[in-house]
C-alpha cells in the first residue's frame, strides 16, 4: 500500500517524468465526483473536515443534478515506491452536449480512467469519450465503481470492458468510491501505466486552455496544461488564434483551492488569471505562448463552439426583459457557446432567441437563469438552424419559425447528426422503430456484449432536439442511452405550420416540420391548445395552416356560463374578492386578437411532457 | 354560509362600527338575518355553517340557542346605538341556516319577538324562515304566522328522488305539497327553492322538478346551480370518481328551460336565480342584500353589513355563545369599504337584478363597455337606450363576465 506523499512535488519545478495527468470518463450518476473526493481525501489535498460531496462541482445545480458541467484539474500529489509524484487530475464535463469540452480536456491528458457503474455497464456518452479517448492515444484504465452494490455484475462488465478496449477481464479495476476500497490501488495503477508528458523545455512556450471559468472577484480563470517550455508570473503572453496579448497577474494550480506558483513548466497543469473579464477573450482549445519568444506553430484542434439548437426565451412578467437581458450578458462571461440575440413575438412580446449546444445546454441554462435571477420563463420549442436558398439564389439562415420565408424557396437544408444508441438488445426493436419514424437512416449495429447493442443511426438533428431522448429511456425502461455529435446537412422537404386562433396567427406556435409530420404538428398543436385556451364568449376557431391551406381545425366552444347563482348568506365579501382574483386573472392574460390565451397556456403548449402533466393534475 | 371566512381586519370587542357605518343611516333600509345553525343531517353538497344536534352543547346547543341568539339582539342594539346608528324599524327578516324550522317554532318567535322589541317592525314588513318540508308541521306553521312570520321558503331542491338521494336530501317528495297546503292555511306567502345540475340529473328530471314546483303555485321560486364546494362530501365523490363531475353546459341549457317554464308559468325573474309572481311577491330580504342596504345578522358565521361596513361573526356555535356570554362582540373579522369598493360592489350587486344600472351612474370605462355588451346581447339594447343596463337571458347566465367588463381597468 502506497503512503500518502511526504514531499509533494513543487511547481514550476517538477520534472516530467513524475508527472501523470489523466481524466476520468464517466456517465452520470457512475460515480466520477465521489471517486474524485475520495481520491483528494486518500491523498490528503482535503482534510476530512473540509470534504463535502462532489467537492469539484461547483455550481449548486451541478451537484443536484450530479453532472459536471465546468470541469477543472487538482494536482494531487502520491508516492509510490519511494518517488513522490505529481498527478493531474483533469475533470471533464460528462454530457453529449460538452463533446468539444470533453475532446480538449483529453487532449491535456496522456491517461484517462474508464469509469463504469459495476451495475449499469457502459453508456452512450461513455463510449463517445472513449473512443475519442482512444483516438487521442490516451492510455485507458479500465475500472469498475461500486462495486459495493448488490445489484453489481462485475464479472458481466468486466468482460463488457476488456472487449470494448482489448485485454483481459481480469485486468479492470475493482473500486468503490463510496467505501474507498480500490482506490489506493487505482492511483498506484496511475502512477504506473500511464506515460509521463513529453515536451521540449527549451523551446517557446505553448500551453492549451482546456477551460475558462468566469470568477466575480478574479475575473477570468483559465486551466491549461504546458506542453513546451515554461510560463512565469508577470510574464506578457499571446493567444494564437487571435494574437491577443495579457500580462500574467496569476499562476499556480489548484491543490483543490488555487495556489499561486513560480510558473508552470513541461508536462505541468494549472491556472492563469489575467484580468481579462469574458471568457471569449480565453477559448477552449486555443493555445498561449510567450509574447517575447512566441512559438509559431499552435498545437492545433481549435474550433469555435457553435450552437446547434435554438430556442425563444422570454420572461413571462414583461417588466423582466431588462434583468433577462442583463442576466444573459452575464452567463456568456462564462459560458463561450451561448449566443443571443432579442427578437420579438406578437404573442410572447420581448425576448431572445438563443442558441445552445444541445437541450441539456438549454435546460440548464434555463434552470439556472430562473433560479439564479429569479425569473419566471417561456421557452419556445426547441429548432435547429436551417439553411433556406431562395429562386433568386439568396440564401438565408433560419433559427425562428417565424423567419421562414414564405413561397420562391429553391431549396431547404437540415443540420444531421450521428447518433449512437447503447441499450439492452430486447430494445433494439423499439429504438430502432423510433429512429425511423424520425428520419433515421440505419447505419449500423453492433453487439458490446451477449446481451447489449450498439446502434448507430443518421438523423435530422431537428427530430431529436425536441422529446427524443424522453421517449428513447421510455421505451427502453431508462437503460436506453444516446450520444450524438453533428454530421453535416441534407436537403429536405420542410415546411411551415402556423397555428391561427380566430384566423389570426400565433407566431410562438409555429413550426418548421418535414412535409409528412406537418399534419401531425397540426393536430397536435390544434388539440393541446383546444384543452388549453379556456371558453371565450364567442367560439374560437384554431387551426393548423400550411401557408393559406388549412390542414388541421379544431374549435372552442363559446362559453354559456359565467355567473355564480348564490350570494353565500350575506357573505359579499367573498364574492367581491372572486371577483378580484379573476380579474387579477385576466391581467395575466396575453391577447391574441380577441382571444384571451393565459400564460399558462404557452408553457404547456411549448413543452412536451404537457399530457403527463396534465394527466397527474387530474 | 360557506365555512371558509374571509380574511378581514379585526373587530372590536365591544362591536362599534367605524364612523362611516352611521353616514346617512337614517335614509337606508335596515335588515335583519338569524343564522340556525343546526341540520338533522348534513347534506353532502352542504358546506354552510351548520352542525347536526348531537355536535354541540352548552350556550350553542339547540335548546339553548334562542336565548344566546337574543343575546346578540340586545348587543347589536347597544353596538349601533353606540356607532350612532338611528334605531331603525326592521323591513325584512330572515331566518336561514341550518335548519331554522328544527328549533321548536316557539324558539323562532322569541327570537322574532326579542328583534321586534327592539327595532320595530316596518309597514308590511317582510318576515321569512327557511324549512325542510319534513320539519314542519301544520300546527308549527300556524305558530310562527301567529308569531309574526309572512313568509316561508321550502328548501325543495328536486322532485325526483335519485337526485334527492345525491343530494342527502330526507324528504318526500309527497311531503312539499302538504307542507305548502298547511304554510297557505296559516296565511303565510310560499317560496320554493330548487338546485339544477345535480350529477346524475337528466334535462327531464329538471323539467320534472320545474313543473311539479310550479304545480304548487307558489308566490315565488329560487333556482340555484349546485356549486361543488372544496371539502364537501360530494367534492369527494367527484374526485374519487363515483359521481359525475357537474358540467356549465348543463347548467346552461337547464337555466334556460326553468326560465322558459316559470315565465310561462306567470312569474317574472327580478335577480339572476329568483322569480316571483309579483314585485310584491319578490324577496325584499334578498333584494336588500343586493341594493347594498343595512343588516345585522346575528348567529355563528353571520355576516352584517352596516353603511359601507361589513363584518362576519366567528364560526363555531361554542365560541360564538362563549363571546356573548362574556357581553363580547362576536365578530370575528370586518373590513371597511372605500368609495371605490363600494361603487364596485354597487355594480357587481346591481348588475344582476331585473331593475339593472342607470347608464349614467357607471364610470367612464363602465359607460364605454356598454356599446360592446349590446353587441354581444347580453343587455337588453331597448333599455340600454333608454339609460338603464337590464340583463338579457345570455346575459344572465354570463353576469359575472358583465360584470368584469363594466369594471374593467
Amino acid at each position: 500500500m502506497s503512503p500518502m506523499a511526504r514531499t509533494a512535488p513543487v511547481p514550476a519545478a517538477t520534472d516530467p517524468a513524475i508527472i501523470r495527468n489523466f481524466c476520468i470518463i464517466a456517465h452520470i450518476d457512475h460515480g466520477k465526483s465521489t471517486l474524485a473526493d475520495r481520491m483528494l481525501q486518500l491523498t490528503g489535498v482535503v482534510q476530512q473536515r473540509d470534504m463535502k460531496a462532489q467537492y469539484l462541482d461547483r455550481m449548486d445545480i451541478e451537484r443536484e443534478r450530479g453532472i459536471t458541467i465546468k470541469s477543472q484539474a487538482v494536482r494531487i500529489p502520491w508516492e509510490v515506491d519511494g518517488t513522490a509524484y505529481c498527478l493531474n487530475m483533469i475533470d471533464t464535463p460528462g454530457h453529449v452536449d460538452f463533446t468539444y469540452e470533453v475532446s480538449r480536456s483529453l487532449a491535456a491528458c496522456e491517461g484517462a480512467i474508464l469509469l463504469v457503474d459495476a451495475a449499469q455497464g457502459i453508456e452512450a456518452q461513455t463510449l463517445a469519450n472513449l473512443y475519442l479517448a482512444m483516438e487521442n492515444n490516451l492510455t485507458i484504465i479500465p475500472v469498475l465503481n461500486k462495486i459495493d452494490l448488490p445489484a453489481a455484475q462485475p464479472e458481466k462488465y468486466a468482460a463488457e470492458l476488456a472487449n470494448l478496449i482489448g485485454g483481459k477481464p481480469e485486468d479492470v479495476l475493482m473500486v468503490s468510491g463510496k467505501t474507498g476500497v480500490g482506490v489506493e490501488e487505482l492511483l498506484d495503477q496511475i502512477v504506473r501505466e500511464l506515460p509521463a508528458p513529453k515536451g521540449d523545455p527549451n523551446a517557446p512556450a505553448r500551453a492549451m486552455i482546456f477551460d475558462s471559468v468566469y470568477d466575480t472577484y478574479r475575473g477570468v480563470v483559465t486551466y491549461v496544461r504546458v506542453v513546451d517550455g515554461k510560463l512565469s508570473p508577470r510574464e506578457k503572453i499571446q493567444m494564437m488564434s487571435t494574437r491577443a496579448t495579457h500580462e500574467l497577474l496569476e499562476i499556480g494550480v489548484s491543490s483543490p483551492e488555487p495556489t499561486p506558483s513560480k510558473g508552470l513548466g513541461v508536462g505541468e497543469v494549472g491556472y492563469l488569471i489575467t484580468g481579462v473579464k469574458d471568457v471569449r477573450q480565453s477559448k477552449v482549445g486555443d493555445t498561449v505562448t510567450s509574447l517575447h519568444k512566441p512559438a509559431t506553430e499552435s498545437l492545433g484542434g481549435y474550433q469555435d463552439p457553435k450552437p446547434m439548437v435554438f430556442s425563444g426565451l422570454y420572461p413571462l412578467d414583461g417588466t423582466d426583459y431588462p434583468v433577462l437581458r442583463d442576466a444573459l450578458e452575464k452567463f456568456t462571461l462564462n459560458d463561450a457557446a451561448l449566443v443571443y440575440e432579442p427578437e420579438t413575438s406578437a404573442a410572447l412580446g420581448f425576448g431572445f432567441r438563443v442558441g445552445f449546444l444541445g437541450l441539456l445546454h438549454l435546460e440548464i441554462t434555463r434552470e439556472r437563469l430562473e433560479r439564479e435571477y429569479n425569473l419566471d420563463l417561456i421557452s419556445t420549442a426547441p429548432n435547429v438552424e436551417y439553411e433556406v436558398t431562395l429562386e433568386d439564389k439568396k440564401v438565408l439562415q433560419v433559427t425562428n419559425p417565424s423567419e421562414y420565408p414564405s413561397g420562391k424557396i429553391a431549396e431547404v437544408r437540415e443540420p444531421m447528426v450521428s447518433a449512437t444508441i447503447l441499450a439492452p438488445n430486447e430494445f433494439v426493436g423499439a429504438i430502432m422503430e423510433l429512429c425511423q419514424s424520425r428520419r433515421g437512416i440505419l447505419g449500423g449495429m453492433d453487439y458490446l456484449s451477449e446481451d447489449r447493442v450498439e446502434i448507430r443511426y443518421r438523423l435530422p438533428l431537428a427530430e431529436i432536439v425536441f422529446d427524443f431522448f424522453d421517449i428513447l429511456k421510455s421505451k427502453t425502461r431508462g437503460y436506453g442511452s444516446l450520444d450524438w455529435k453533428a454530421d453535416g446537412d441534407q436537403v429536405a422537404d420542410l415546411v411551415k405550420v402556423d397555428i391561427l386562433l380566430q384566423g389570426e396567427q400565433v407566431d410562438a406556435f409555429s413550426a418548421i416540420t418535414h412535409r409528412d409530420k406537418a399534419y401531425a404538428y397540426g393536430v397536435m398543436m390544434t388539440g393541446k391548445l383546444r384543452e388549453l385556451i379556456p371558453r371565450q364568449q364567442f367560439e374560437v376557431p384554431i387551426q393548423a395552416a400550411i401557408g393559406a391551406r388549412i390542414i388541421a381545425r379544431e374549435s372552442i366552444r363559446a362559453i354559456r356560463k359565467d355567473v355564480l347563482a348564490k350570494c353565500y348568506g350575506g357573505d359579499i365579501t367573498r364574492k367581491r374578492k372572486l371577483l378580484e382574483k379573476q380579474k387579477e386573472g385576466k391581467k395575466r392574460m396575453k391577447m391574441v386578437g380577441r382571444v384571451e390565451v393565459p400564460q399558462e397556456a404557452f408553457i404547456a403548449a411549448l413543452s412536451s411532457d404537457e399530457s403527463s402533466k396534465d394527466k397527474s393534475k387530474k | 354560509m360557506p365555512s371558509a371566512l374571509p380574511l378581514g381586519d379585526p373587530a372590536p370587542a365591544d362591536g362599534v362600527l367605524p364612523a362611516q357605518a352611521a353616514e346617512g343611516a337614517s335614509s337606508r333600509k335596515f335588515s335583519l338575518y338569524a343564522h340556525i345553525p343546526f341540520c338533522a343531517v348534513r347534506c353532502g353538497y352542504c358546506d354552510f355553517n351548520t352542525y347536526t344536534a348531537t355536535e354541540l352543547g352548552g350556550g350553542a346547543s339547540q335548546a339553548a340557542y334562542a336565548a344566546t341568539a337574543a343575546h346578540e339582539v340586545a348587543f347589536a342594539a347597544r353596538a349601533l346605538e353606540a356607532s350612532g346608528v338611528p334605531a331603525r324599524p326592521m323591513d325584512t327578516v330572515f331566518f336561514g341556516g341550518g335548519t331554522p324550522t328544527l328549533l321548536p317554532a316557539g324558539d323562532l318567535t322569541s327570537i322574532l319577538a326579542a328583534a321586534v322589541e327592539q327595532w320595530g317592525l316596518a309597514d308590511g314588513a317582510e318576515v321569512t324562515t327557511e324549512a325542510n318540508p319534513d320539519s314542519v308541521t301544520r300546527d308549527s306553521l300556524q305558530e310562527l304566522a301567529d308569531g309574526g312570520f309572512t313568509r316561508v321558503s321550502f328548501g325543495m331542491q328536486s322532485a325526483v328522488p335519485h337526485v334527492l338521494k345525491v343530494l342527502d336530501r330526507t324528504h318526500e317528495p309527497a311531503r312539499v305539497p302538504q307542507a305548502i297546503e298547511w304554510a297557505r292555511e296559516a296565511g303565510l306567502k310560499v317560496s320554493v327553492d330548487l338546485i339544477y345540475g345535480t350529477p346524475g340529473e337528466s334535462e327531464a328530471d329538471w323539467e320534472t322538478s320545474v313543473r311539479t314546483a310550479l304545480g304548487y303555485e307558489p308566490d315565488h321560486i329560487s333556482a340555484y346551480a349546485l356549486i361543488i364546494e372544496e371539502g364537501t362530501k360530494l367534492a369527494g365523490q367527484i374526485r374519487r370518481g363515483l359521481v359525475p363531475p357537474i358540467d356549465d353546459d348543463d347548467h346552461a341549457t337547464k337555466y334556460m328551460l326553468a326560465d322558459e317554464l316559470i315565465t310561462a308559468a306567470g312569474l317574472g325573474w327580478y335577480e339572476v336565480s329568483n322569480w316571483a309572481r309579483t314585485p310584491e311577491d319578490a324577496c325584499q330580504h334578498n333584494l336588500a342584500y343586493w341594493r347594498g342596504d343595512d343588516w345585522w345578522g346575528i348567529g355563528p358565521g353571520a355576516h352584517s353589513h352596516v353603511g359601507g361596513v361589513r363584518w362576519w361573526n366567528v364560526k363555531h356555535p361554542t365560541a360564538y355563545a362563549q363571546r356573548l356570554d362574556r357581553g363580547e362582540s362576536p365578530a370575528a373579522g370586518r373590513e371597511t369599504l372605500d368609495a371605490q369598493t363600494r361603487e364596485v360592489e354597487r355594480i357587481m350587486l346591481t348588475a344582476r337584478l331585473a331593475e339593472g344600472i342607470e347608464v349614467a351612474s357607471l364610470p367612464p370605462a363602465g359607460r364605454s363597455a356598454v356599446a360592446g355588451l349590446i353587441a354581444q346581447e347580453l343587455v337588453d339594447v331597448r333599455l340600454a337606450f333608454a339609460g338603464r343596463l337590464v340583463l338579457t337571458l345570455k346575459g344572465r347566465l354570463l353576469a359575472d363576465a358583465v360584470v368584469r367588463q363594466l369594471l374593467a381597468d
